[in-house]
């Protein structure tokens, strides 16, 4: 074989002179430094080595109040995947910056402790020594017990890599929130039945004391009071204190916006139910009522005791786990949501990104897309990837929920509970906390501070992040100005960003450059900014968009965030939007800041003529949020991303998925949906989540073994063109065999080219042992069928003799094939025995693009105007005839018999789109009278 | 085809005339299965242009639209059980606005299913065909005989309807099984050992008989052999202007008004006995039979025979080692030496797994069949279904608004 040098040599032309031969050497700085890691024997693209856990892994974490930040458990539970990852060490960092957790207490001007439903807050967050990078989910539990009633907790997605976290932030973001949103719901449940307890126990120690205080009274007539009594007389007055602060914490609890709870993906549908049925209890009850009637009807079993008016804050308590802070139910959906994010970002970026583009592309493909994909698949993602509206299924919602659950009412979007959820921001730290924990957890509680110190604060914020010496690196504060400017205080919203403000920030992330921790990106603001007002507000980050560019530290990027969806504008109702807009002036800050969102994100990237390589997401409406990185940034992450777009062709993507798990042999896809989680530190679990996530019969797997089936099919018959042939051209083919396993194996693989009918069933049937009908051939496209060596077998096979005209037959056992000839040049493409292709789940995607090919080719074949109708009245029938055969030969390029398979996938696509309920019925019977042949290994 | 997939052995073969799998004038390449019957489908009945009714030993009549190719379930339409006996035939008189079931006896219903008149009892075994002719009159089969009813209707003497005995013909020798109005002139019966008979449609007199007509093509006289009743009974008629075309036995016969004579014959159409032929217009017969399967024949002029010297052994008379159309010419040229012209099978239609009873034929939308099966099949032209459907597609389109034309 001629290689390229030797062709080269041979003809050296005008144009090979211009080669750069005679170039000199690249200099040393622009050579590209050898692999750091190839020394261990890794590969070249595996971005782990550096890491010292083996896959991604989620990590919860607390910071408790009594022994500051510990991980409490891991996502797979499994200590090989962190391996020596120090989870302490990481616990401490991610809970470390959050500056969200703000505390109840008392605001000023409130009597009573205010219940403050803070935002979860998402941040970006790399840990260069580790080689860890991680999306960080904070979130705050309510706890009675608790200080300020609060439990701050984070889940962190852990990841070696970088441009995963980044890249896939969105989509984290959203699935996280999702778990968030379970896990806060069944706490706001756990909390509620928590103040009733305490309420009840409130109750019962006034009646004694108030009894108590009546016989002192009456004991004593002297007309003073004893100190006894007095003392009584206000641990009476403290225990009625109290109750009224209980009291109103269970009605804030139970207002908790509902709006937030539409907004969220809930987990799954059973929690939708519920959540419904919440609906329909506020509306149908004045939930103040309720509340009070269920304090005393719903919990009869639970017996009040004696209790002390001071509530204890001592710290030799053992404080709740997170299992029982949440409702059961709850957690266990939460812990079943996580298993699925893990399992969701498992595997390489390039793999995650190429499948989501895929998914995206496919959903635009929807007059064509039922033909060879797995509809399965793609009804399910659609679904996931849908905003769900509010489902009206609560009709049929079963009644066995327990009262209790709907007896909590939930009140609905109305403005003055959102107003409490704003005030309530406004509030200083309990006396109570500790001076000195106060200090160590500083950073991490921005929202302590006085409002008028906002701006103060901002400042500080950066200051003390650079001379702390936690080497702490905050590139995207947006988060802290955000926060403060539009919710934290009523004060700084009238204040205008200053400049000095922004200089300070782009200073900040100037000067640093050898902290350990970046924090990369915070959430695009979700946090603190109501549903009903994203789409008036753009994010913070964008103000850190036009001074960005200026940092040429480490690593920057270019983050935007578009509008929303007008679906998520559309949640709030408008008049919500509109008094809310008013009150707060924002206005023209928003105004302004909405200018730079129309400029292209990819600009600067391509003018640069950097190679952005990695698989861009794809996104229908754009509301992405687009991470490029500039030119200038350092060769090793360009170099990174490169290697990403390395073409994963000869990879195969299941293996991609368990190369994080060397260990891990099995592929099966059913086992890794039972990745189950168990405690780590204070919590006691050991349940294992209800498989919430089942894995579809589409799978890897079963991809894979379709593939390396139809493979070595491809290989051992000669005969496997007309087989496929019949199969791509709506010819029903039968496999006949004795061996039922040999025979489900063949149709197994052999499926893979059967064009679905727009129904839901894919017309193969793997096994009959009953004589075929002409039924079967009009619904089924590929069969099994049994052979018995039996007289009774006779009708059997006399059926297929009779019906022989509109099948194809694979005789197994005697390896023939029966079917009419085929000449195209559509299959041999498809089919090529000699393909260089080894994997089975390659050769499946090799078929699904060539598949996608043609079902282009179909689809203008259909939807060309003048190929199907006369072009002027005199046009007879053969003239639109013959330019339908011209077109298909000609401009589509068809060669002889592979006319026949477009046409009648062309058929198929004309049924789809006129059937108006698809999956209801089966297409005619379609064939041709010519004659078959018999073909012989 | 089976003898490979049995592996080995002889395929057992019919002598019926056959057809290899490639069919190029057969124009019926799609088929859509109708399943609404739970009994064998015994009739159907063109409504409209696109609309037929089906009917069953279930009991249920079923609409069926055979436009659409997703067709609707079918409903049943109306039930009608307050007969005496077993229904065997119908026939509606438009002038009268009333119709007339035949049984055991003669009934005369009018549209609101009230009986108005009927017969005294005629026959056990009840009438078997019922047709209409002039002047008020019907013809009935009743075994061997053919009676003419006279229908009176109310006047002003009597208010009540009343049928009349006219007169019975009583030339066949054996039970009528097909009758048929041929023209304005004639009506057609036939019998269950082949007698043909033509009768005058106003005096009731014979016109022309012919009994065993298909022997005076037989040169050979072993032919006879293989006679027995089901092979030479008359099981239907159908007629144009010149011809009339009977189901004899397994056989199709064509049979010239004018010269009285056969002028073109398929002894061995099908392998059973053909239940219902039907002439289209473009020269085409079609044919179903109790095998299972429809034909399609094309009536052709014959050329000038060439003298050919015809071998006429015995065993080519049976068919023996015949494994083709090829192969079978000698015979088939044999005995059509008569005959000036020649039914050309041009295709096979298979889908049914039983008896096809009866079929219909719309210029539009294809042939309608119906089977012992319980099955209903609709047989379309596959490439004008495709435009059709196209059309369709692109009105939808336009409906949507997704329609852009470009010039």
């Amino acid at each position: 074989m001629i290689s390229a040098p030797d062709v080269v040599a041979f003809t050296k032309e005008d144009e090979y002179e211009e080669e750069p031969y005679n170039e000199p050497a690249l200099p040393e700085e622009y050579s590209v430094p050898l692999f750091p890691f190839a020394s261990q024997g890794a590969n070249p693209w595996s971005k782990l080595s550096g890491a010292k856990f083996s896959r991604d892994f989620i990590l919860i974490s607390e910071f408790s109040e009594q022994v500051g930040p510990q991980p409490l458990l891991t996502i797979p539970n499994d200590t090989k995947v962190f391996g020596t990852f120090d989870l302490n060490y990481f616990s401490l960092r991610i809970m470390s910056v959050d500056y969200q957790a703000s505390f109840v207490g008392h605001p000023p001007g409130s009597a009573y402790p205010k219940l403050n439903f803070v935002e979860d807050s998402k941040v970006v967050l790399g840990d260069s020594k580790e080689g860890a990078f991680a999306y960080v989910h904070h979130l705050t539990l309510y706890d009675l017990e608790a200080r300020g009633f609060v439990r701050p907790f984070c889940m962190a997605y852990i990841s070696a890599d970088q441009h995963k976290i980044m890249q896939q932030f969105q989509e984290l973001s959203a699935e996280f929130s999702k778990a968030s949103e379970c896990l806060k719901t069944g706490n706001r449940k756990a909390f509620a039945g928590e103040l009733e307890k305490k309420l009840k126990d409130l109750d019962y120690t006034r009646t004694v004391l108030h009894t108590e205080t009546e016989i002192q009274k009456k004991a004593n007539d002297k007309g003073f009071y004893s100190s006894q009594a007095i003392e009584k007389a206000n641990e009476l007055a403290s225990v009625e204190k109290s109750i009224i602060e209980h009291q109103d914490l269970l009605k804030q609890i139970r207002s908790y916006p509902h709006r937030k709870l539409k907004g969220s993906n809930l987990c799954s549908g059973e929690m939708e139910h519920i959540q419904d049925q919440r609906d329909q209890a506020a509306t149908t009850s004045n939930p103040d009522e309720s509340a009070d009637t269920d304090l005393y009807t719903c919990r009869p079993a639970y017996t009040p005791k004696l209790i002390k008016a001071k509530s204890t804050k001592c710290f030799d308590k053992k404080l709740k786990t997170l299992e029982e802070l949440c409702d059961t139910e709850y957690f266990t959906q939460t812990l079943a949501q996580l298993s699925h994010i893990e399992h969701m970002f498992r595997g390489d970026l390039c793999y995650l990104l190429t499948s989501q583009i895929d998914r995206a592309l496919l959903k635009q493909q929807h007059i064509t897309n039922f033909l060879f994909e797995d509809f399965v698949e793609v009804n399910d993602r659609v679904v996931e990837k849908q905003e769900s509206a509010p489902s009206k299924a609560s009709q049929d919602r079963p009644p066995s929920r327990s009262l209790e659950e709907c007896q909590i009412p939930q009140v609905l979007v109305s403005i003055g509970s959102y107003k409490s959820s704003v005030e309530s921001v406004l509030i200083k730290m309990e006396q109570e906390v500790g001076d000195e924990e106060y200090k160590e957890v500083e950073v991490t509680e921005p929202s302590s501070f006085d409002p008028q110190e906002s701006l103060d604060y901002l400042d500080m914020d950066m200051k003390g992040s650079i001379s702390s010496g936690e080497s702490i690196e905050v590139l995207g504060t947006e988060k802290s100005t955000s926060v403060l400017s539009k919710s934290d205080s009523q004060a700084s919203l009238t204040v205008p960003l200053s400049p000095q403000v922004v200089r300070s920030k782009a200073v900040s992330h100037r000067t640093i450059s050898e902290d350990s921790i970046e924090v990369l990106s915070t959430c695009p603001s979700e946090a603190l900014i109501p549903d009903d007002f994203k789409a008036s507000y753009p994010s913070a980050i964008n103000e850190e968009e036009s001074y960005a560019g200026e940092g040429e530290g480490a690593i920057c990027f270019q983050a935007s965030l578009s509008l929303p969806e007008p679906g998520e504008a559309e949640e709030g109702s408008l008049e919500n939007t509109l008094s809310q807009t008013d009150s707060c002036c924002i206005g023209k800050e928003s105004d302004s800041l909405r200018g730079p969102l129309s400029t292209p994100v990819h600009t600067l990237s391509d003018e640069d003529g950097v190679v952005s390589s990695p698989p861009q997401r794809y996104r229908q409406k754009d509301q992405g949020f687009h991470v490029d990185f500039a030119a200038e940034n350092a060769s090793p992450s360009s170099r990174d991303i490169s290697s990403e777009g390395f073409p994963a062709y000869e990879l195969d993507p299941s293996c991609l998925l368990a190369s994080r798990d060397v260990s891990k042999t099995s592929l099966d896809n059913y086992s890794d949906t039972t990745s189950y989680v168990s405690s780590v530190a204070s919590t006691s679990l050991d349940r294992t989540p209800s498989s919430a996530h089942p894995a579809s019969p589409s799978s890897e797997r079963h991809k894979k073994r379709a593939g390396q089936n139809a493979l070595k099919f491809i290989r051992q018959y000669p005969f496997a063109h007309p087989a496929i042939y019949s199969l791509l051209s709506g010819r029903t083919l039968v496999v006949l065999g004795e061996d039922e396993a040999k025979v489900r194996k063949l149709v197994t693989a052999l499926s893979i080219f059967v064009p679905n009918y727009s129904g839901s069933v894919k017309p193969v049937r793997p096994w009959v042992s009953s004589p075929l009908h002409i039924m079967d051939f009009q619904k089924w496209k590929l069969i099994g069928l049994q052979r018995v060596a039996s007289p009774a077998n006779a009708g059997t096979l006399h059926a297929l003799s009779r019906y022989s005209r509109y099948t194809s037959i694979l005789d197994l056992d005697n390896k023939t094939l029966r079917c009419p000839l085929y000449r195209g040049a559509l299959v041999p493409r498809l089919a090529d025995h000699r393909t260089q292709i080894k994997r089975g789940s390659t050769y499946y995607l090799h078929v699904q693009s060539m598949l996608t090919q043609l079902c282009s080719k179909a689809f203008l074949y259909t939807f060309c105007h003048h190929l199907h109708l006369p072009a002027h009245d005199k046009e007879t029938e053969e003239m639109v005839a013959s330019r339908q055969a011209s077109f298909l030969k000609l401009t589509l390029g068809l060669v002889n018999e592979d006319v026949k398979v477009v046409q009648y996938l062309a058929e198929l696509l004309k049924l789809h789109y006129m059937q108006e309920s698809p999956g209801t019925s089966h297409p005619t019977l379609r064939f041709d009278y010519v004659p078959s042949f018999l073909y012989k290994i | 085809m089976l003898r490979w997939l049995i592996g080995g052995g002889r395929e057992p073969q019919g002598l019926a005339e056959t057809i290899g799998e490639e069919q190029t004038q057969n124009p019926y390449t799609e088929l859509l299965v109708l399943k609404a019957h739970h009994d064998i489908v015994r009739f159907l009945v063109q409504l409209d242009d696109y609309r037929f009714a089906s009917a069953g030993d279930d009991g249920i009549v079923v609409v069926w639209n055979a436009q659409v190719w997703d067709c609707d379930t079918g409903r049943q339409v109306q039930k009608v059980s307050c007969f005496q006996s077993t229904v065997k035939c119908l026939t509606v008189l438009q002038r009268l606005d009333v119709w007339l079931s035949g049984g055991n006896d003669l009934c005369v219903w009018n549209r609101k299913l009230d009986l108005l008149c009927k017969t005294s009892h005629l026959s056990d075994t009840g009438i078997s065909a019922l047709i209409e002719i002039p002047k008020n009159c019907v013809v009935a089969a009743v075994g061997k005989e053919l009676i003419i009813f006279k229908l009176v209707a109310p006047t002003e003497g009597s208010l009540e309807w009343n049928i009349l005995e006219v007169k019975r013909l009583l030339d066949h020798q054996d039970n009528i099984l097909s009758l048929v109005n041929v023209n304005d002139l004639s009506f057609v019966s036939g019998s269950h050992v082949g007698e043909l008979i033509i009768w005058d449609i106003l005096d009731w007199t014979m016109q022309a008989c012919e009994r065993n007509f298909w022997t005076q093509l037989d040169t050979q006289q072993e032919i006879k052999l293989y006679q027995n009743p089901n092979d030479i009974s008359i099981h239907h008629f159908t007629w144009d202007e010149e011809n009339v075309f009977a189901a004899v036995g397994r056989g199709l016969y064509v049979y010239n008004l004018q010269t009285r004579r056969v002028i073109a014959c398929q002894k061995t159409a099908h392998d059973s006995s053909v239940l219902h032929i039907a002439r289209l217009p473009n020269r085409q017969l079609i044919s179903c039979s109790e095998d299972g399967s429809v034909r399609i024949w094309e009536l052709r002029e014959k050329r000038q025979l060439t003298a050919e010297p015809v071998p006429t052994g015995f065993f080519n008379m049976w068919g023996f080692g015949r494994v083709n159309k090829q192969a079978s010419q000698p015979s088939k040229k044999q005995q059509e030496d008569a005959t000036s012209c020649s039914l050309e099978l041009i295709g096979d239609l298979i889908g049914h797994s039983s008896s096809v009873e009866m079929f219909l034929y719309f210029e539009d939308h294809g042939l309608v069949t119906c089977s012992a099966d319980h099955l209903i099949i609709l047989w379309k032209n596959g490439e004008r279904e495709s435009g059709l459907r196209s059309l369709k597609l692109f009105q939808k389109l336009e409906e949507n608004g997704d329609l852009y034309l470009t010039v």
